[in-house]
């Protein structure tokens, strides 16, 4: 009995030690982000831009607190109060900008439930949707930053909704509009002068759930959602796609240039490289992954990095090909996990009546 | 009662050798050459382009491979590989002495072993020294002017029964 | 001159004898080897350690085989190489990983069973510092591994750890960078921690460990009750079949049985954390790779540095950097501040069972603040926790003086 006491005050203790520095510190470090199950519908963008009206207002509380202060004490020096006035008017711009930005996402969002809800005209819709073409046209050459993605199986790829507003304005839709002081800059952004009618987009988007889709492997997920900007070294893909064999290392090299070419122009569009996502998977918890995929802003706030509007589905293609690509001894592991344990289990029970049989005439 | 302590102690012995034997198993595996290498085990040469009596030597699986176009006066064997109307030579480059690579002497038409003195004849048969066999044939496929080695096609095969690959 | 039997057949155990005195060797080491009856499973954490020792020596020698110690090679000689392309080579980072963490969890209860049952005094102190000189040892070489995979941990633990050879005010930038043989962690700061890992420190390890059992054959392991035990007499009883009155057990087979089953309980939690809960050792961080312009959001050391880590940080530096220093030698004086003879367990020796208690707490709510950001209320509460450990040893000091003798 007194064995079983000391060994429950061991494990109590273990715990103690295994719950503190593991569970309850991560809940600490991280705040926790709430994922919206890849639904489209602005709510995310909406709570995000309150939030920033709640931080400014505090920011301008205090700027106003200091601004009292200074004019109360006598003499104070001009220039302190001109920069405690100026503070004020600063915090009090931002203010009005973050709220216009509350108002602009509310209708944004509000616009795009209303074209989903359009009735649509295929043909014209396929009309339209050659105005697309001009530049995805598969040509595989960088536009404003990015080479624009093939648009063959994108109806089953995205969300319908994140299309809408996609074509409706790319940055709003991306969640990427606090980078552009107009969203026109967008690499995309000329969209918006060539489709202008709701019904239009509501036209495209129907052709394209109607017409562009196709069965789609991890792989081919994940190539079309990530790779115009992120590489995969472990799997011999770059920006460009899959690395081809080469004989002659003048080849290989000349590839590896273009490659670099690429990885410049993204660079200079996303201010860094995007990370390669070889490790990717085991580099962060299943539940960052999900949340940052669906909306990056939410785990890094201010990333230059866009929302890409995938469905539930397609995230999990996504993650299944990080997988095997970062964790592919998962199988292999689960398969002989049960096997190992279950050989100590046995061991153990032999072990115990081999100690029995010795410790037998001891007491 | 002492029968009975041995054998609970030979029981756990026995069944932890179990356990012994498949960490052997994994650690074997570790040994074993990576899936890249042998992906790497095959290469191609194209053949189109050779020349009568000049010897080519491409690497395969870190080792040298002879490929020699034979001439027409050079005697017929059945060691020789048919690529279209020619005849080639195709042969793992070391000496079955002791593993040299011996030079091809094209006025000759003889391979010179400088180790230990070894010859071997433009089919590749040991004809003076110490060598005891002809030069090894390697697994080839065959693909019209390609050759493939590392990979066993009907030619090889067919060499491989009637044994005289090495 | 020694007699050499002429007859005895070649590898004959005669013949053996004659030149290995086998016989005596199995006698003295093993199977008239004398542990005292009156144990627990606790006594078994030493052969734990050894089996675990065992298990990262092994482990470690399939990672050696593919590991490329180049600071542009290492992140994925580890991550790619190993953990995708050779045979169970995932197999063996995990245990190597798992083992690393779990052999702290088992010194630190194997140390505080020590202190507990005060098996560090009277004869037993060479025990004692050879068990902390394995535990130093330990760390240095739990350190320099952590180094290996380069990824962003590493990085910056290798940053953070060589900087506090800098010693505060004293500035030493110079020993600094001698440590690292660069300005910054680099291509050959990682070869000479390889060097460490791989090969120095395994075989100081060895050595001391050699030197840590010797240290045990004279004095006996101590016993549940701290009794002091007539050895031979206990034996001679034994030897006369008088099992139930002998106090002792031979190692081998009787106390070697118990340890076999602790160690198989400890073997079923040991594989389903490496199968199954392995994050905890392999910390997510580090499976990005190093980048010496980007220090990760939240640094950290594994679980078991944090207590001294903890120590170190809520003080201004120099003072921290003393206290830390404390914190690593601390241990070492254990057997020479506890001023009583009492050899018993806590629970019988008045205050110092409370003391016993408080330094566990004490540790552990240092090892958790060690974890948490260094921010508010856990900064305070850090403080509070840094100076009790300090407080601690002059208290030992006083109240173990004025123990009562048993």
């Amino acid at each position: 009995m007194r064995e079983f006491k000391i060994l429950a005050v061991v494990v109590f203790f273990t715990l103690l030690v295994y719950v503190g520095v593991e569970p309850f510190a991560h809940s600490q470090m991280h705040a926790h982000v709430e994922g919206h199950d890849f639904v489209y519908d602005g709510t995310a963008d909406i709570e995000e831009a309150n939030t920033r009206v709640e931080k400014t207002k505090e920011a301008l509380e205090k700027a106003k607190e200091r601004l009292t202060e200074v004019q109360s004490i006598e003499n104070s020096p001009q220039e302190d109060l001109v920069k405690a006035q100026d503070a004020v008017t600063k915090q009090e711009n931002a203010l009005a900008k973050a709220e216009e930005t509350v108002t602009h996402k509310k209708s944004f969002w509000a616009n795009v439930a209303s074209i989903a809800q359009l009735d649509v005209n295929i043909t014209n819709g396929e009309m339209s949707f050659g105005t697309c073409i001009a530049c995805h046209n598969g040509a595989g050459i960088n536009m404003g930053g990015v080479i624009p993605p093939n648009l063959d199986r994108i109806g089953s790829l995205y969300d319908k909704n994140y299309l809408i507003a996609l074509i409706k304005d790319p940055a709003m839709a991306s969640n990427v509009d606090h980078k552009y002081a107009n969203t026109m800059m967008h690499p995309m952004g000329s969209v918006m002068a060539m489709v202008t009618s709701d019904q239009q987009i509501a036209d495209i988007v129907g052709y394209i759930m109607q017409n562009k889709v196709g069965e789609l492997e991890p792989k081919a997920a994940f190539e079309e959602a990530c790779v115009r900007c992120h590489a995969v070294r472990y799997a011999k893909v770059t920006q460009l796609g899959d690395t081809p064999e080469f004989k002659e290392e003048k080849d290989a090299l000349a590839h590896k240039i273009k490659v670099l070419d690429e990885q410049a122009l993204v660079e200079a569009y996303m201010g860094k490289l995007p990370p390669d996502l070889s490790m990717m998977i085991r580099a962060r918890s299943p539940h960052y992954m999900e949340t940052f995929v669906e909306n990056p802003q939410t785990q890094l706030p201010g990333t230059s990095m866009p929302r890409v509007g995938l469905t539930k589905e397609n995230y999990e293609k996504v993650k299944t090909y990080l997988e095997e690509v970062g964790d592919p001894s998962k199988p292999a592991r689960e398969a002989i996990g049960p096997w190992v344990i279950l050989f100590f289990v046995v061991f153990t029970i032999l072990a115990y009546l081999w100690k029995k049989s010795q410790w037998k005439d001891l007491h | 009662m002492s029968s009975r302590r041995d054998f609970m102690g030979m029981a756990l012995g026995g069944f932890s050798a179990l356990g012994g034997l498949a960490a052997l198993y994994a650690m074997k595996r570790s040994w074993d050459p990576l899936p890249s290498v042998k992906a790497a085990g095959f290469t191609t040469v194209d053949l189109s382009g050779a020349q009568e009596n000049v010897l080519n030597v491409e690497k395969w699986r870190g080792k040298p491979i002879f490929i020699l176009k034979k001439s027409a006066d050079m005697p017929a064997d059945e060691r020789d590989v048919l690529v279209g109307s020619d005849r080639f030579l195709i042969a793992i480059g070391l000496c079955t002495h002791l593993g040299c690579i011996p030079a091809y002497l094209p006025d000759q038409e003889i391979f010179h072993c400088a180790c230990h003195g070894g010859q071997f004849d433009a089919s590749g048969r040991e004809i003076f020294g110490p060598p005891p066999s002809p030069l090894v044939i390697p697994p080839f496929k065959i693909d019209g002017t390609q050759l493939v080695l590392g990979e066993e096609g009907p030619e090889y095969i067919k060499m491989k029964e009637a044994g005289v690959i090495a | 001159m020694a007699h050499f039997d002429e007859n005895a057949k070649p590898f004959s155990n005669q013949w053996l004898n004659d030149r290995l005195a086998i016989d005596t060797v199995k006698r003295v080491l093993s199977t008239e080897y004398w542990i005292p009856k009156n144990i627990n499973f606790l006594w078994a954490m030493g052969m734990i350690l050894a089996a675990t020792f065992g298990l990262l020596v092994v482990s470690g020698i399939f990672l050696l085989m593919y590991y490329k110690p180049d600071a542009n090679l290492a992140f994925d000689s580890v991550n790619y190489t190993i953990m995708s392309e050779v045979g169970f080579g995932w197999l063996w980072r995990h245990i190597h990983g798992v083992a690393a963490s779990v052999v702290f969890l088992i010194i630190y209860i194997h140390m505080l069973t020590g202190i507990y049952y005060s098996s560090y005094k009277k004869g037993r102190e060479l025990i004692w510092i050879s068990g902390m000189l394995l535990f130093v040892t330990f760390s240095a070489e739990a350190f320099s591994g952590y180094m290996l995979p380069w990824g962003q941990m590493s990085y910056w633990a290798g940053m953070v750890i060589t900087n506090l050879f800098e010693g505060g005010s004293l500035e030493l930038t110079g020993l600094v960078e001698w440590i690292r043989g660069d300005y910054v962690p680099g291509d050959a700061y990682l070869m000479r921690f390889f060097m460490l890992h791989v090969l120095l420190l395994p075989l100081v390890i060895i050595g001391l460990i050699v030197f840590h059992f010797a240290s045990l054959r004279l004095p006996h392991v101590n016993n549940q009750e701290g009794e002091e035990i007539d050895f031979e007499e206990a034996a001679r009883l034994y030897k006369e079949d008088k099992k139930k009155e002998s106090k002792v057990i031979p190692f081998n087979p009787v106390f070697l049985s118990k340890d076999i089953f602790v160690m198989g309980v400890y073997f079923i939690l040991f594989f389903f954390l490496v199968f199954y809960n392995f994050d905890f050792a392999m910390d997510p961080v580090n499976f990005d790779p190093a980048d010496g312009l980007q220090t990760p959001t939240h640094i950290y050391p594994e679980w078991y540095f944090l207590w001294s880590y903890e120590i170190l940080r809520p003080f201004p530096k120099d003072p921290g950097l003393i206290a830390f220093l404390i914190a690593q030698v601390i241990f070492f004086l254990l057997p020479f501040i506890d001023r009583s003879s009492n050899v018993a367990p806590a629970h019988k020796r008045g205050l110092f069972v409370i003391w016993f208690w408080v330094l566990v707490v004490d540790m552990i709510a240092l090892t958790v603040l060690g974890k948490l950001p260094p921010e508010g209320m856990f900064n305070t509460l850090g403080t509070v926790a840094a100076i009790i450990f300090l407080l601690m040893w002059p208290i030992l000091f006083v109240i173990t003086k004025f123990e009562k003798k048993l």
